[in-house]
């Protein structure tokens, strides 16, 4: 029983991220109509804000001093913070909180991007055929993290959790249970109540403001919308932002849990695309509820009961989920029908 | 490289795979190949080859090196858990930690094999936790340690009790760039390593003197690794006189040196393996620095990790190269 | 079917020549290397059965990358199992990965456009996920699948065919060595056959219906044409070169890894495509070659030639270009890659071999000056 409960919050888990990653994708999708490859690489990129925040954050003085020699023969230096020179006790805590914090740093940078984006490249591709989209976004996905790999170089560089949340939370005291027997690590419950909360912010940002209503409405009808008289095209700027907003953020909280490098893009960039083919590509509760599910279905299946009766399944039954959905209901699980169903 | 730079000798390497693919390659072009950073048996085991040497430790010596001090630190009576990187180098460094404990009284509960690369462990992780196992043992190297281990410590199961006993993570090869990278989870835990900077022989310390000085860091197994295969090979060229392949690789076999750091050291004939004594570390609990991440808390003399060359099979090869 | 216009036997002429004069008209380039040229050569054969599917019906496929890792584990096992020589291995090759195809091509052709992309691009996930790690007794996952000395052969010990007693057995044709130049010869001869099908291909009633595929699939359905068949024999055939692609990589090099089978492969198939000029005969070819070209020269520029390329300049210019230039050249090809990429795609989609075009009606024109304004229009509607 503790074995499935702990599978489920390891589904639950990584299904946000899953899930925060194709609500972007669907965004865009669902509104501008575009295909964007590069959408992984908006993912990384927040993960690289965060790398970012921690190191302005920890730029230190290093005093040389030259009477002491370390074991193998340089002078020893003492590095001090700048942040903890200047703010004390306060600046210590704001480098252990730095991955926390880099969301706030992330929000205004991957907004610009995604505009600069937008303007820049995307826009001039709404009229072409989504092999071209594919193809320019893909191109683009290429000079972005070749970017990045030439300024951080290869190396995956892990982001530290804030001292506070390392522990490993006793779940099944919550629950009832005995103790110790359903701990689980903090930091991933506490991703898991962030990519709620983004969740529940998007949506609620669709549903409460008229900016929202018109980007439903834009992604029901672009044409009434347009006949309407509403410039929907000055919106579809927002939109890559927010999109990108939301993957930037997803990338930065989830540092700690695994360390970037300039290929994590790539690899979040299929199975972004699996999740929202699942959850129906116009649909964004299709593409949470997707998340989600696939992370779930992708941890039980992992569990060592099934892997012995099929081994490797746990590797490719998000792939095979993605290939069955595809043939019998190809609007997906929530997707409008008719919707590509030629 | 070779055909286009007319190479006569290649070295380095990162994992196993890399040195059997190259160690093939330069077989069958008569090029000499000094393996780098290579642990798993196979180098010199059933995938060894005349024109390869290895002068890294590699799995069968870990397990054995490490198993007594297992055996003091954490008893005789423990159930372990693997997980194992899903490659050459993952399955030949659990049979061989596997061999080792079971030899001092371990059960083996379970060996899981997890992707290569994976950088999320929690699927794998958290079934560890309700398997009646007390002891983890990561077979991970890399990044995939420097992932693993972390998440490990995350999960709460050092803080755990299991069967009675305190619950302990082992990672039986570790070196310290990975330590480095997984921060605070390696205090404590207990591994195994080809060479330190920390050793006090005078080749050691002159070695780690001017690399320190070069770089700004202490110098790191691979590194050691790699010099010592260069200067191995040079010498060896020096002694027989002529660059031609075949003559130094007679050179090298069979060779007994000295002052590398490693103590009295032969390069064995009949597999291409250096024979030395094996380091076991264990993860510093109050590093001084970002680089005495480790302690070195055992020697195990060469003696008792030699080993039959036949219990891996392969042959050598013939000295003349393929294309002549 | 066998009739030839003057047209396509030029072409294929100067195309026979190019290819078996690599060796001269690389050197100065300085990738006149056997391992280098049998590279150019069978990714060309990769990205002209890519271009059979992609240029002709426009179909985006992200899979085939798995038919090339297909290829490349029947090969080797071939040689393990069977011969080392390469006839059967290329057979066996060509016949798996077209099998391979026909599999995923009749379970992603039931869907059209993006959903075909990802659906091929799920596939080549799951291939890749299966080679890697759940197959491994086949596949010998992350190592890579080697041949050693004590393979059964059946074919070979039956026809009493020796090993060479000393090392590797070698793959051979018809016991003919196949390592450096006569490995590229031989796949330089597999090319051109396999450039001459493709010309065949183009020009063919079939080639004609995938193109009608491409411009309007739909009024093509409502005229009574079942396009079905015609897709799936686009995409076998193609996977068929992928295929043998993966086979020749095998046959140059004993080895088949799972790294080649990654999407991320078939992206770099779509690039050399795309580069190259989508949906032309030569353009397939010049991409693959570039690319390829850009990956293993281009990659090892250093700044030391950097520094000696800029030595005119005067001394803080000098280190500004050097430092300018060196992330985007050695470490950083990949950037100019990704850059070139994205150019092309905006500004030049049909490629190189559409700039050169455009370049030579330019000139045409400029040279035609003097010629009337009634028939200069005339001529460029029929161009």
């Amino acid at each position: 029983m503790d074995a499935i409960l702990a599978q489920l919050l390891n589904g639950l888990d990584k299904g946000g991220a899953y899930a925060l990653i194709a609500l972007g994708l669907t965004l865009v999708f669902g509104t501008l109509g575009v295909v964007n490859f590069a959408h992984g690489a908006l993912f990384m990129l927040g993960c690289f804000c965060a790398v970012v925040f921690r190191y302005l954050l920890t730029i230190e003085t290093v005093t040389i001093d030259p009477e002491q020699l370390s074991p193998w023969g340089a002078p020893v230096e003492l590095r001090t913070p700048l942040v903890q020179d200047w703010l004390g006790d306060w600046g210590a805590f704001l480098v252990d909180y730095s991955v926390p914090l880099s969301v706030l740093f992330a929000v205004p940078v991957m907004l610009v991007i995604g505009i600069v984006m937008e303007r820049g490249l995307i826009k001039h591709f709404y009229k072409r055929s989504h092999a071209e989209q594919i193809l320019v976004t893909f191109g683009l996905a290429i000079v972005l993290q070749e970017i990045v790999k030439s300024f951080f170089g290869a190396n995956p560089m892990p982001q530290p959790i804030p001292s506070d949340l390392r522990s490993a939370a006793d779940v099944g005291a919550w629950f009832g249970m005995e103790a110790h027997t359903l701990t689980y690590p903090t930091w991933r419950l506490v991703y898991l109540l962030f990519s709620l909360g983004v969740i529940g912010a998007v949506f609620a940002f669709m549903r409460y403001t008229t900016f929202g209503m018109v980007v439903r409405a834009g992604m029901a009808d672009r044409e009434t919308v347009g006949v309407l008289g509403i410039d929907i095209d000055r919106r579809f700027t927002i939109i890559f932002g927010i999109a990108a907003v939301v993957a930037g953020v997803a990338g930065a909280m989830y540092t700690p849990l695994l360390a970037p490098n300039y290929q994590i893009g790539m690899d979040f960039l299929v199975l972004s695309f699996v999740v929202v083919v699942v959850g129906g590509m116009g649909s964004l509760p299709g593409a949470v509820v997707a998340g989600f599910l696939l992370g779930i279905l992708q941890s039980f299946a992992s569990m060592n009961e099934i892997t012995s009766i099929i081994p490797g399944i746990d590797q490719v039954i998000i792939y095979l989920v993605a290939i069955v959905i595809l043939l019998v209901r190809p609007r997906g699980l929530m997707g409008r029908s008719g919707v590509m169903e030629s | 490289m070779i055909e286009r730079d007319g190479a006569i000798m290649v070295t380095g390497c990162v994992t196993t795979g890399e040195a059997v693919a190259q160690q093939a390659l330069c077989h069958e072009l008569g090029v000499i190949y000094m393996s780098g950073l290579t642990h798993g048996n196979d180098t010199t085991g059933k995938d060894k080859r005349r024109y390869g040497f290895r002068h890294f430790f590699q799995g069968y010596m870990s397990g054995v090196a490490i198993a007594p001090l297992l055996a003091e630190e954490y008893g005789r009576e423990r159930r372990a858990y693997h997980l194992t990187a899903d490659y050459n180098w993952g399955w030949t460094q659990e049979e061989s930690i596997m061999n080792a404990t079971e030899a001092l009284g371990w059960e083996t509960v379970r060996a899981v094999r997890t992707p290569l690369g994976l950088g999320d462990y929690s699927q794998y992780l958290t079934p560890v936790l309700n398997s009646g196992a007390d002891v983890l043992i990561l077979n991970h190297y890399g990044h995939d340690m420097v992932n693993s281990l972390p998440q490990a410590v995350q999960f709460g199961m050092r803080e755990r009790m299991a069967n009675g006993k305190q619950f302990e993570i082992v990672v039986p090869m570790f070196s310290e760039l990975m330590a480095v990278g997984a921060g605070d989870a390696v205090k404590g835990i207990i591994g195994t390593q080809n060479w330190n900077w920390q050793l006090e022989d005078d080749g050691s310390k002159a070695f780690t003197k001017s690399y320190g000085a070069e770089y700004g860091v202490p110098p790191s197994q691979s590194a050691h690794t790699g010099y010592v295969q260069t200067l191995l090979y040079a010498d060896a060229v020096e002694r027989a006189g002529t660059f031609y392949p075949p003559e130094v690789i007679k050179a090298l076999e069979d060779f007994e040196f000295d002052g590398m750091g490693n103590g009295p050291t032969l390069y064995r004939g009949s597999d291409h393996q250096c024979f030395k004594e094996v380091l076991v570390v264990r993860g510093n609990e109050a590093p001084t620095s970002r680089f005495d991440v480790l302690d070195v808390v055992g020697k195990t003399p060469r003696e008792e990790v030699m080993y039959d060359p036949a219990i891996f099979g392969g042959e050598l090869g013939p000295y003349e190269p393929n294309q002549c | 079917m066998f009739s030839f216009t003057r047209k396509q036997f030029t072409m294929l002429v100067v195309f026979t020549a190019i290819v078996l004069t690599m060796p001269i008209w690389l050197s100065p380039l300085g990738a006149a290397y056997p391992g280098l040229m049998q590279k150019f050569v069978i990714y060309a054969i990769f990205a002209i059965g890519f271009n059979i599917l992609f240029g002709l019906t426009g179909y985006l496929s992200f899979g085939h990358a798995a038919f090339l890792g297909v290829g490349s584990y029947t090969a080797v096992w071939s040689f393990k199992l069977l011969s080392m020589d390469m006839i059967p291995a290329l057979f066996f090759a060509v016949i798996f990965a077209g099998i391979f195809a026909l599999f995923i091509g009749y379970f992603s052709l039931r869907r059209s456009g993006i959903y075909f992309s990802i659906l091929t691009l799920a596939f080549a996930q799951m291939s890749y996920s299966l080679a890697y790690s759940v197959l491994t007794p086949i596949t010998n996952g992350e190592t890579g699948l080697l041949i050693a000395r004590d393979d059964p052969r059946a074919i070979d010990t039956m026809l009493g065919v020796g090993q060479s007693t000393s090392g590797m057995p070698m793959p051979s044709l018809m016991g003919f060595d196949l390592t450096g130049y006569s490995g590229f010869y031989i796949c330089a001869l597999v090319l051109i056959v396999c450039f001459f099908v493709s010309q065949k291909i183009f020009a063919s009633p079939f080639g004609m219906a995938l193109r009608c595929i491409k411009s309007n699939q739909t009024r093509m359905m409502y005229t009574g044409f079942n396009t079905k068949p015609y897709m799936l024999t686009a995409f076998v055939i193609s996977g068929m070169f992928a295929g043998l692609a993966g086979g020749l990589l095998a046959v140059t090099d004993p080895i088949a890894g799972a790294e080649r089978m990654k999407w991320t492969e078939s992206g770099n198939l779509v690039l050399m495509t795309i580069l190259g000029g989508v949906g032309t005969l030569v353009g397939p070819v010049i991409g693959a070659w570039l690319i390829k070209y850009f990956e293993n020269i281009f990659s090892a520029i250093n700044t030391n030639m950097l520094n000696s390329f800029f030595e005119f300049l005067p001394d803080g210019f000098q280190s500004v270009m050097v430092t300018v230039m060196s992330k985007f050249v050695g470490e950083g090809w990949h950037l100019t890659l990704g850059l070139v990429f994205v150019l092309i795609v905006v500004f030049l989609p049909g490629g190189l071999v559409e700039g050169t075009e455009r370049l030579m009606r330019r000139f045409r024109r400029s040279s035609d000056k003097p010629r009337s304004s009634v028939s200069s229009a005339a001529s460029e509607e029929r161009s």
